[in-house]
């Protein structure tokens, strides 16, 4: 039984690696279960390496955060300057221009809920689709998406501008929401995810005893997916608060930008015959711009673990 | 397979017509060419009949003007958008009046890029609301980028004047004479970066507009219009003048390499490894916003001549306040232009320390005698108001500047960073220019 | 296989069979439709307009006229876009394997339960995919920098001369390096999830079986998540193909290096925005996306046939 499972399971997933490999070279009898396994010194020296790379800039990020202007061109990039200014770098960044910055924030936000919250949405309804139903044209619908999504988007600028224009969507909230909507890499993530994870008995189950599609979907399916939900939800909330080159052409209006366009409003500031030079307070701004962004992963961090949890996956 | 593409294409063809159809919808003729003169009569009636002007524009000291403005015409409400400059300004320009809607009333436009905008037909002509009477109020270099035979486009706003700015502080310190010339400019790179080889003279890692100001003072004049008939010319004897001394400061690796506007450039500025900077007088602002560390350490200075005691400067950015085509309230429009630009408006946004194009406070002794104290108490708008009387005339950008502008660095930027010379870097600018101009419809000559 | 669709569902026959038997309707689309509708107004809509103006010539002088196919013949002999086209494909060749071959060893160490802290691994190793490329760029900007920046400093420390990261011959791979740290967190975490969702009765098996870790993840862990691998592959490709963010904001810094038709999407932004060259850079775009299509598919069809 044992050697039964173990070759067909990973076959059925990779028909081409044949069959015939799998039971033979199983002969190693180490007994680290994959449940309980003894920690890694020297695993976890290799992962901080890694680690390293992707958190110096970070901490430049950081310790830059703490200087006033003028320590920000008198001092080495690599350590703090004798002025701590951080606080008074918050405190600038959320008045400077009359509070703008508190503005954006908000616009941020309402992307986020809206386009992240509706892109995650819309996902996981394609994604259930495809994973557990036939229809007419199933097919074409994601060799289109990909096809599409192949196409620059630079070049698609213009012409989505033009449609928008005459729709009157241009230098509305609705002109940032709209295209965030769309998540192609979350419709195939949910399609993977409801494909392993809801078995398609418990459907039937739920069928038969009456339920219809849509009490189905919310009280069978809809559980099951919670930790490709929440994967799905962080990609979206993410590509939506960094959303920058579509904003950037379709918003003029300064009160309805998001965090990145406002971010680079300031920064180009200094390059502006004229302008007011605030890299203090772009640099403030880039790190309490990330702050929420950390705080929301910690946050489905949770839920997913929970939803781990919830039967069908492992431990 | 065969039924997917199938579909694929039936569906692409589909939205395609529903595209075609609402572009088609979309293009009205508008054959409203009113060069109807606008009574000043006219203009005070719309003042008190009020209304909203939408601007956008990035010159700060605008908002000043705004409230003053609204604070004298009390039903005008100016809706001043300021957040965005330079290319991407002009990318929502161009994009809302492709789109023929939410165009600005009042846009503020660079003077290399208006000629582009008053040719396709972007910009309303001011002469018929009387900007033509205002020619002697402004110096003959930014009248003259506004301005197209009897037309006028736009009230010029600010102007640049060029000038040397130098360090005196690392002068003092090398004991190094402040060039005059452009051949004692490159002696005086050549001993600092002797001296101490982490200064250099200046910085130049290739730059369309400070390049074509250099042409203009040698007396270059590359670019020739004529209605539709360009012609682009990198190869005449001003164009060797520069190229021969700019030549010997690459060759020599005399000139950082750090790009202008950048974090590294602000801290060149501020620590004395870029010695001297050659640009527009609107540069005082800059130095205290940006480089407050090195208050007092410099100077100004006439830009260095080609010969000796000669005079001629040129100008180095500066923009103008135009009127769409595609604009609303165009006598309000008007009146606030007029206001900012020709008015009342000029004196507060020169308080605020911009640099004005209007012979009047140009010769004000009060301007004159200003005391800049980011320059040791220096009176430098004395040394800026004669470079702006001395702007050699008659120089025109073309009417594609933006985009030549734009691939100038993919051209002339290889004699930067390769063995290529400033000159082939040059002519290959040129056919990139003629090249581009052909593919637009001018008549391009050599 | 004519279409796209994650191995995984292909390759379980039974589940399919039971929708099929049951389901061939309409119902789907009553979930699916809704994410159609938002994709055919923001990307197909679009698409199809570009073809459009594909087709047309529009001249600062002398206006708009149609010109058939002349736009696409034109950017077939185009060498500004075959060159930008070579210079991302070697990024291709080079930058996607490291990062997703990083991003995996990475996934399979955090899912092996052998690291320590393996909760804070993986929120700073994601974490750079949260920070916006303007403000990626700003930090390398000033890490490259051989001046003020790091590169500066560890000059100025060790005495040494490090080559200039923004230099022509080397600032493709710096923006390589850049890409690269935004995105290992971002493929790190689709593994992970991936092999999260693994059946433990896989383990299980494989336990009794006595195979080692070595054996569980070259023939449970990749076999599994192989769907996974050949989406974010091919998702990389077309990041790689459309590259753009990072070298325009970079290029403030190294204008030289970074021409503006440094990549295919640089060049249709400079071609659209610089020089109003609509038409031609909607064909360029679309000629683009061809390709990328082509690739894509190729690679769908690879990774479905080859065992990982």
């Amino acid at each position: 039984m044992s050697s039964s499972v173990t070759t067909t399971s990973p076959d059925a997933a990779a028909p081409a690696t044949g069959g015939s490999k799998g039971a033979a070279r199983l002969r190693t009898r180490k007994q680290h279960t994959p449940g309980r396994p003894k920690r890694s010194i020297l695993l976890t020296a290799l992962t901080s390496l890694v680690l390293i790379y992707t958190v110096v800039p970070l901490i430049w990020l950081v310790i830059s955060a703490t200087k006033t202007q003028t320590g920000l061109a008198n001092s080495s990039g690599v350590w703090f300057s004798s002025d701590f200014a951080l606080w008074q770098n918050i405190h600038d960044t959320f008045t400077y221009h009359d509070g703008i910055f508190v503005r954006w924030l908000l616009n941020t936000l309402l992307y986020v809920v809206l386009g992240a919250g509706g892109a995650t949405l819309l996902a996981i309804l394609g994604g259930y689709a495809l994973a557990k139903f036939t229809f007419p044209g199933k097919r074409a619908v994601f060799a289109v998406v990909i096809g599409a999504v192949a196409v620059p988007g630079t070049a698609l600028a213009v012409p989505t501008f033009l449609m928008f224009s005459k729709m009157g969507l241009t230098d509305t909230p609705w002109a940032v929401i709209i295209p965030s909507l769309v998540s192609p890499f979350g419709l195939y993530l949910m399609w993977v995810f409801a494909t392993e994870a809801i078995p398609t008995e418990l459907m039937e189950a739920a069928r038969i005893d009456g339920a219809g599609e849509i009490r189905t979907f919310f009280q069978v399916a809809l559980p099951l997916l919670a930790p490709g939900t929440v994967t799905v939800l962080l990609f979206t909330t993410v590509a939506t608060w960094n959303n920058y080159f579509l904003p950037l052409i379709m918003l003029k209006d300064p009160n309805w930008y998001p965090l990145t366009l406002g971010l680079d409003a300031w920064n180009s500031q200094a390059q502006t015959i004229g302008g007011d030079v605030v890299t203090n307070l772009v640099i403030t701004g880039s790190l309490l711009t990330i702050i929420p962004l950390i705080a929301a992963f910690l946050l489905l961090q949770k839920y997913w673990q929970s939803g781990l949890a919830a039967g069908s996956v492992k431990e | 397979m065969r039924r997917t593409t199938g579909r694929l294409v039936r569906g692409i063809t589909l939205l395609s017509v529903l595209a075609l159809g609402a572009t088609a919808c979309g293009s009205s003729d508008d054959s409203s060419d009113d060069s109807k003169p606008v009574s000043a009569g006219d203009i005070t009636a719309a003042l008190e009949k009020g209304g909203t002007v939408n601007v956008w524009a990035w010159e700060p000291t605008l908002k000043s003007v705004a409230a003053n403005f609204e604070k004298k015409y009390p039903k005008v409400k100016i809706n001043l958008v300021a957040e965005r400059s330079g290319d991407k300004h002009y990318t929502a320009l161009s994009n809302a009046i492709a789109a023929k809607k939410g165009v600005p009333d009042v846009a503020q436009v660079e003077y290399f890029a208006l000629s582009q905008y008053s040719l396709t037909k972007g910009l309303s002509d001011l002469a018929p609301y009387g900007a033509d009477k205002l020619k002697a109020q402004y110096t003959p270099g930014p009248w003259n980028a506004v301005s197209d035979g009897d037309k006028v486009y736009g009230l010029p706003m600010d102007s640049g004047p060029m000038a040397m700015f130098y360090n005196k502080k690392i002068f003092d310190k090398y004991k190094i004479a402040v060039p005059t010339t452009w051949d004692e400019y490159v002696t005086a790179a050549e001993k600092l970066h002797k001296a101490d080889p982490k200064v250099y003279i200046a910085n130049d890692a290739g730059d369309a507009g400070f390049t074509t100001s250099m042409l203009w003072q040698a007396g270059s004049r590359p670019y020739k219009v004529d209605g539709t008939k360009v012609s682009v010319n990198f190869e005449d004897a001003g164009a060797k003048k520069y190229t021969d001394t700019w030549q010997k400061l690459l060759d020599k690796k005399l000139v950082s390499p750090i790009n202008g506007w950048t974090d590294d450039w602000y801290k060149g500025l501020g620590d004395g490894t870029i010695a001297t900077l050659t640009t527009g007088a609107w540069m005082p602002a800059n130095f205290v916003s940006g480089v407050p560390q090195a208050s007092g350490d410099w100077r100004a200075a006439p830009m260095p001549a080609w010969t000796k005691g000669d005079k001629a400067s040129a100008e180095n950015g500066g923009s103008s306040l135009a009127l769409p085509e595609l604009g609303k309230n165009k006598e309000l429009a008007y009146a606030f232009v007029e206001y900012a630009n020709s008015g009342d408006g000029v004196q507060t946004r020169v308080d605020e320390g911009a640099f004005p194009a209007t012979v009047k406070q140009l010769q004000d002794p009060a301007f004159l005698s200003k005391k800049f104290d980011y320059f040791g108490g220096q009176e430098a708008n004395s040394i800026f108001a004669d470079s702006a009387a001395n702007v050699a005339s008659d120089w025109s950008y073309l009417p594609f500047q933006q985009y030549a502008n734009s691939i100038f660095n993919d051209t002339v930027g290889k004699a930067y960073v390769s063995s290529e010379k400033l000159t082939a870097g040059l002519k290959s600018w040129q056919d990139a220019s003629i090249k581009y101009g052909n593919e637009q419809g001018f008549t391009v000559e050599q | 296989m004519t279409t796209l669709e994650p191995p995984v569902a292909a390759e379980r026959a039974p589940a399919r069979a039971v929708a099929k038997r049951d389901h061939r309707s309409w119902t789907g689309w009553g979930f699916i439709g809704p994410f159609v509708a938002v994709f055919a107004l923001v990307f197909l809509a679009p698409i199809g307009y570009s073809i459009y103006l594909s087709l047309f010539r529009d001249q600062l002088i002398g206006g708009n006229s149609f010109v058939g196919l002349d736009n696409y013949t034109q950017a077939l002999k185009d060498d500004q876009f075959w060159d930008s086209l070579t210079r991302v494909s070697l990024f291709l060749a080079i930058q996607v394997p490291i990062m997703l071959g990083i991003a995996l060893l990475i996934a399979l160490a955090l899912d092996s339960g052998r690291l320590y802290g393996k909760d804070f691994f993986r929120i700073a190793i994601f974490l750079p995919y949260a920070v916006p490329a303007v403000v990626a760029t700003l930090m390398w900007g000033f890490m490259y920098g051989t001046k003020y920046g790091l590169v500066g400093d560890i000059n100025s420390a060790f005495g040494v001369t490090l080559p200039d990261p923004l230099s022509s011959d080397l600032v493709l791979a710096s923006i390589g390096n850049i890409v690269t740290w935004e995105f290992i967190g971002y493929n790190m975490l689709i593994f992970y999830s991936a092999l999260r969702v693994i059946p433990l009765s896989l383990y299980e098996a494989a336990e009794i079986d006595g195979a080692g870790q070595f054996r569980v993840v070259t023939a449970i862990k990749l076999p599994a998540i192989r769907g996974a691998l050949v989406i974010a592959t091919i998702f990389s490709i077309i990041g790689s193909f459309q590259l753009f963010n990072e070298p325009a904001i970079l290029r403030p810094l190294a204008r030289n290096a970074i021409t503006t038709d440094f990549t295919p999407n640089f060049y249709t932004y400079s071609l659209s925005f610089n020089g109003q060259q609509h038409n031609y850079s909607a064909a360029v775009a679309i000629i683009m996306g061809l390709i990328t299509m082509v690739i894509a598919y190729v690679v769908q069809l690879r990774g479905m046939r080859k065992g990982a």
